[in-house]
């Protein structure tokens, strides 16, 4: 237990004759950050790390001189159940009242943007993949997006691949989305919300362990194209879904939607209005909730977003009520899109026709998962000499990008997901940096959550919906 | 907040001509690589590529017209930098239209009041910033280290890209979040990683590495690190260490 760390430092001081609270605060990291009062000079800041809060409150009231209104700091997180993962947040607190919140991050720092380097271009797929990982396809269509623009070939990319992705990214919105909800409820002690949410998101990674092999980190979008067709039965079992999702979100809507509970904790909480937003570069349902059609889908359309028909949702209480109601109404837009993209899927190539850049690994399922196509196998062991050598040359060298830099943005659930790419025209990316919504976004926990109670700042948190790896990447 | 806290103006004698912005600049060369492969002369390069020179060039000036609503963008930033009593060619090294994107190369010094600028101007407002970007360039004497910072503009539906460069051996940019509190972050990250001082940011520590991690992991110099990997009796090098095409 680790109660009062400058509470001590300041019993060790008392005989000297400082200035009350000077001494105190000095070795305390956040008790100079803000103080709230005007008796900032004869405050006592606690820092609280763990322990037992009846120990605490013992040894507020016991202490001569002190009262156990003081203020106190509190490090929730990085290991705590409702902060989202690894989120550290330091609260100062007056009572129950947050009067300064700020947060701590860096705890899945994986170094994926340097790992990045060292691959070619192709494997870079693989590890941006793994960046947020309940949006695993935003980040490698954000990626591939940004190496075909800096080999100028996002004309030549086929048809079909781009229909391919827009189903995957609205069916990835979709289970975004539902676990955004579902840990929003949970962390609100709605845990039936929790339970429909996740069952719900089980769906979708079902569709995606059928297309790509595995539930998450899927590395199927590649540049030129995805890596393989949708293999028999997909679209089947997509059309189900669509049959059946609608029912289930009723389940969530009944639940959540004019809760008295739910409601309660929700409405008017995490506020942030369209002013806080642009200074702070929300985007996302965040933005939307202010009353913004702000939607990078509309505005920039990317990946032929042109051809859809949807609604862009917007709500105007610029609260967490209205955020989850967004995701909900999110939920319902993208079940039409994937519908479209199911009527508009046409036979077709769906890897680029250019050999030089088409990674020639074909793939196929196999019991054990994706795997190497048998087929391309024969074709290159047996049947071909050149195909052998062409194989060989793209698998080892990779193909070269022409140097330069360029930015990609595209609406993920959560915003506005950058991929800025740098290439020296060799063939490993020479720099890649994502621009990550749930990094951006997490700035503004300060404003949405000072001044309210401790309850809310995790409701807060949780509107953002912030995933840690791809905050810390 | 000023813009210019540790930056030194470049005094009108010292410095050498200005560019002149609209002139067409030829691709900037920022680095040269050797052989093909990443062979350092004692494991010697067998592949008989080892006199291999390529030079990589970074696209310059672009010449105008840039096509779409980037003359628009460009006329009305340096339209209102003229009004400020900036000259636009002082500010700005060179514009580069480059895969459908405009960057505005803009010198360090002045990179907040272009950026101010750009938010305010109503033919402009780009009210949405979007990050902060960097680069290492170890071989680009000059401007080892660069940041990107794109903006968008939702009220006209455009986007442009801020670039400044500072030296490796003077580090400094001047932080842009007193014109876009969203760089806060992002610029932390950028410090944390390249070890680009943003002055006059209000807390410029670490983010994502422990506070007290030496050196800045994004830049070339940074190793990368990783353990050879034993692999059915033969060994191979960790991924910086094995060869690689050039």
């Amino acid at each position: 237990m680790s109660l009062d760390v400058a509470q001590a430092v300041g019993d060790e001081m008392g005989g000297q004759p400082e200035e009350p609270g000077a001494g105190r605060t000095a070795h305390d990291p956040y008790a100079a950050a803000g103080t709230v009062g005007s008796e900032e000079g004869t405050e006592t800041v606690y820092t609280l790390a763990g322990g037992d809060w009846d120990e605490i409150a013992n040894a507020l009231s016991s202490g001569e001189g002190l009262s156990p209104e003081d203020r106190i700091v509190v490090n929730m997180g990085p290991q705590h159940p409702s902060t989202h993962g690894v989120l550290r947040l330091v609260v100062e607190t007056e009572g129950e009242t947050v009067t300064e919140v700020r947060c701590g991050i860096g705890f899945l720092h994986t170094g994926i943007e340097k790992n990045l380097e060292f691959r070619n271009w192709t494997q870079g797929c693989t590890f941006v993949t793994r960046m947020d990982y309940t949006t695993p396809f935003y980040q490698e269509v954000a990626y591939c997006l940004a190496v075909e623009k800096l080999l100028g070939v996002e004309e030549q990319v086929p048809e079909r691949a781009n229909v391919i992705r827009v189903l995957l990214m609205e069916l990835n919105r979709i289970a975004s989305h539902m676990v955004c909800i579902a840990t929003g409820g949970m962390e609100m002690g709605a845990l039936s919300a929790m339970i429909f949410g996740f069952r719900e998101r089980e769906l979708v990674l079902d569709i995606f362990e059928m297309i790509t092999g595995l539930r998450m980190n899927h590395a199927f979008v590649r540049p030129g194209g995805v890596a393989q067709d949708l293999p028999p039965g997909a679209v089947d079992k997509i059309r189900e879904f669509l049959a059946l999702m609608p029912e289930r979100m009723k389940d969530i809507e009944a639940l959540c939607n004019e809760n008295p509970i739910f409601k309660g904790r929700t409405e008017g909480v995490g506020f942030l209005d369209l002013t806080g937003c642009m200074a702070l570069g929300i985007t996302g349902p965040v933005l939307r909730a202010t009353g913004l059609p702000h939607d990078l889908r509309k505005t920039q359309p990317y990946c032929g977003y042109e051809n859809y028909e949807f609604d862009v949702v917007t709500w105007d209480t610029s609260d967490s009520y209205g955020r989850y109601r967004i995701r909900m109404d999110e939920v319902r837009q993208s079940l039409r899109i994937v519908e479209q993209c199911l009527d508009k899927l046409k036979p077709g190539p769906v890897m680029i026709e250019d050999r030089k850049i088409a990674w020639p690994a074909q793939l196929a399922l196999g019991g054990d998962g994706m795997g190497n196509s048998l087929d391309h196998i024969r074709h290159i062991m047996g049947e071909s000499m050149e195909a052998l050598i062409h194989h060989f040359k793209l698998v080892t060298e990779g193909f070269h990008v022409p140097p330069g830099q360029v930015y990609v943005g595209i609406e993920s659930p959560k915003g506005e997901l950058g991929c800025h790419a740098v290439s020296d025209g060799g063939t490993r990316p020479y720099r890649v940096h994502f621009r990550d919504p749930s990094f951006n976004n997490l700035q503004a926990v300060s404003v949405m959550s000072e001044g309210g109670m401790i309850a809310d700042l995790i409701v807060a948190v949780a509107s953002i919906d912030p995933v840690m790896g791809g905050v810390d990447r | 907040m000023s813009e210019s806290q540790n930056l030194p103006e470049p005094a009108a004698g010292s410095a050498p001509e200005l560019p002149q912005p609209l002139a067409e600049q030829a691709a900037e060369v920022v680095s040269v690589r050797r052989g093909m492969f990443g062979g350092n002369g004692t494991s010697g390069d067998t592949s008989g590529y080892g006199r291999l020179v390529r030079s990589i060039e970074f696209p310059g000036q672009s010449p105008r017209p840039y096509g779409g609503y980037f003359d628009e963008v460009e006329n009305e930033l340096f339209g209102a930098l003229d009004e400020r009593d900036l000259a636009p060619e002082r500010a700005i090294e060179k514009v580069v239209v480059y895969r459908d994107q405009l960057t505005f190369h803009v010198r360090r010094e002045h990179l907040v009041a272009v950026a101010r600028t750009l938010r305010d101007d109503p033919a402009l407002r780009f009210e949405l910033c979007l990050g902060v970007s960097g680069v290492h360039f170890p071989e680009d004497a000059g401007s080892e280290l660069q940041i990107l910072v794109p903006l968008l503009s939702i009220t006209h539906n455009r986007r442009v890209h801020l670039a400044a460069s500072c030296p490796d051996a003077d580090p400094h940019i001047p932080s842009l979040t007193g014109v876009y509190p969203a760089t806060d972050w992002h610029e932390r990250e950028t410090w944390d990683m390249f070890g680009i001082v943003f002055d006059g940011h209000p807390a410029l520590t670490r983010i994502l590495m422990p506070d007290d991690w030496p050196g800045h992991p994004q830049r070339k110099d940074y190793p990368l690190g990783g353990i050879p990997v034993e692999f059915k009796g033969a060994q191979i090098p960790a991924p910086d260490q094995r060869r690689s095409y050039r």
